[in-house]
């Protein structure tokens, strides 16, 4: 297993409310690692963290350090738009930019300076083959992207962050308030997109949890559980908070 | 029961009363103006109406002077206020810590409690004079004096309305602009403001309509000349505008004469005006709405 994230006694504070304590786990490259707990386990948190969103937030406290390929990437020489072009991320609630279709999609490679439209044509096409929307909308990649559906708007998303092929993709809850059609399509193109990506999944639920993960992370209230590959987990977890959570006997 | 249906029910009549007599004071008001203003365009022929030359004693009523003069004036105070309002918006909102946030909100909305006549005399004292001497010109009392004087009423109301469409973003845009690896000017220009775009264009129209019909601080700064703003110095020369001719000569007409109905027939155009530039920017709003476009 080759490591490609790996996180080192991480504790993370919104002021005095403690986020993450003592967290260290590893994220392994062409794998889905799911993080998965109640609310307010730290989840989103934690996916922020990787890819340095909370840095604009006033009065966090932040200690620990997290590796992508076994460099800091909050050592003071990280290019912070570089890396989250290498570690993309998808948000709960889906929400295209305003704009069409494919301005949605060539949005981030723009900003990386791509201008040759031909080029940009093949990315567009290729994100959203990769995401699985290709075929609804091709015929309509200058509509407006606030017309698609919820289950569209959440692979719109998907294609926007793959547009930059990012190294890693972060997703949190990405299909949560979806139809389980469109869920399950997510999931398929997730199956197919970790032979090339690094995958953290934050899953709407433990059924999503256990369809998807190769490895799995419990949290509870800022703190890790327990993290092993996700067959193990599920069918025979060490901790007891993880085994009646995942019974359904709280949470 | 019955006794909260009636209550229920005089409630509901009193907002009746009072909504409909509002609706019915605008009204009048506007039949008031219809009434004495229309026998204008009938007691002066349309070519002397808009005409260039506005002397009343001798029976001249050219309000081309005065409508181009609202006009420059009006476009001068938009030129300045529209890209220093959205910037100062943005900074409160996008870019300033919290604390600065929390400080700079209240101060903006105070400003636009100062009574015009304390701006009018301001420009007057303080403005026109370094106006004169920055520009070697012979007066500053000029369209360009005027329309800094409006562009700062308008300013308060622009940054705060704009500040508002921005607050009203979804984090979301912005979390998502970041994680596509913009920095935060590229978020801020390129996701934000776009999404915020009707916004700011609402924030641009309610400054612009305190502009054009504000009367008295323009009155004190634009010296009042009605001459026609055609030439390129015009800017830098002084100006009439028609609520300050309005506002000047309305005192001292003779009720019931052509010159008096004249002056209500400059109130008819200003709100034909005022009407037409709101339809025109509504308009504008909702294309880019039904467009989309991100750039
Ligand atoms: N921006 C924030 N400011 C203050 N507290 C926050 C912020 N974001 C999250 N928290 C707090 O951090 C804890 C973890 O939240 P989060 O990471 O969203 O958990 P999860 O995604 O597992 O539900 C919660 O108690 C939450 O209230
Ligand atoms: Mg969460």
């Amino acid at each position: 297993m080759d490591v490609k994230i790996r996180i080192e006694d991480l504790t993370y504070a919104y002021g005095d409310k403690v986020a993450l304590r003592d967290v260290t786990m590893d994220i392994p490259a062409n794998a889905i690692t799911v993080v998965f707990g109640p609310a307010g386990g730290g989840k989103t948190t934690l996916l922020r963290l990787i890819n340095r969103l909370n840095d604009l937030i006033e009065g966090t406290r932040m200690s620990g350090r997290i590796l992508l390929d076994g460099k800091d990437i909050y050592a003071p020489a990280t290019d912070v738009i570089d890396l989250r072009r290498r570690v993309g991320m998808v948000f709960a609630l889906p929400l295209p930019l305003p704009g069409t279709i494919r301005e949605n999609v060539e949005y981030g490679p723009r900003l990386a300076g791509v201008r040759d439209p031909v080029r940009l044509e093949e990315i567009v096409v290729r994100s959203l083959k990769q995401a699985a929307l290709w075929d609804e909308v091709k015929d309509r990649l200058d509509t407006p992207a606030s017309a698609l559906s919820g289950g569209q708007q959440q692979r719109l998303c998907l294609a926007r962050s793959l547009a930059l092929e990012p190294e890693v993709l972060l997703l949190d809850e990405p299909t949560s308030g979806l139809d389980p059609i469109s869920t399950g399509r997510i999931e398929e193109t997730l199956f197919e997109l970790k032979q090339r990506y690094t995958i953290v999944l934050v899953p709407h639920s433990i059924q999503q949890a256990a369809r998807v993960a190769d490895y799995a992370a419990f949290f509870l209230m800022g703190e890790l559980v327990e993290w092993q590959p996700g067959d193990m987990l599920f069918t025979n977890p060490r901790d007891q908070r993880t085994e009646d959570y995942i019974t359904g006997r709280f949470g | 029961m019955r006794s909260k249906h009636w209550i229920e029910f005089a409630i509901e009549s009193l907002i009746r009363v009072l909504g409909l007599s509002s609706i019915g004071f605008v009204l009048l008001i506007f039949l008031f103006l219809l009434k004495e203003g229309l026998p204008a365009f009938f007691e002066v022929a349309p070519e002397n109406l808009f005409g260039v030359r506005w002397y009343p004693t001798f029976g001249l009523f050219g309000t081309l002077p005065l409508i181009l003069g609202s006009l420059l004036v009006t476009a001068t105070a938009i030129a300045i206020a529209l890209p220093l309002g959205v910037a100062t918006a943005v900074f409160v909102r996008e870019v300033a810590p919290g604390w600065a946030r929390e400080v700079l909100k209240p101060m903006i909305e105070v400003l636009a409690g100062i009574p015009s006549v304390v701006l009018g005399f301001f420009g007057m004292t303080v403005l026109a004079p370094l106006v004169r001497v920055t520009l070697n010109a012979p007066t500053g009392l000029t369209a360009f004096t005027g329309g800094l004087i409006l562009a700062y009423m308008a300013l308060p109301t622009i940054i705060s309305v704009a500040e508002d469409a921005l607050d009203a973003v979804p984090k979301s845009y912005r979390d998502a602009g970041l994680a596509m690896g913009a920095t935060q000017w590229q978020t801020i220009w390129r996701v934000v403001v776009p999404a915020a775009r009707s916004g700011i264009l609402t924030a641009v129209m309610l400054g612009m309509g305190r502009a054009i019909g504000e009367t008295m601080a323009v009155m004190m700064v634009t010296g009042n000349a009605a001459r026609m703003p055609t030439t390129l110095d015009s800017l830098f020369r002084p100006v009439r505008t028609m609520t300050a001719t309005i506002a000047a000569e309305m005192g001292e007409v003779a009720r019931g004469s052509t010159h008096y109905h004249v002056l209500f027939g400059i109130g008819i155009l200003l709100f034909v005006i005022t009407f037409l530039l709101n339809l025109v920017a509504a308009g504008a709003i909702f294309k880019k709405r039904r467009r989309g476009g991100l750039r």
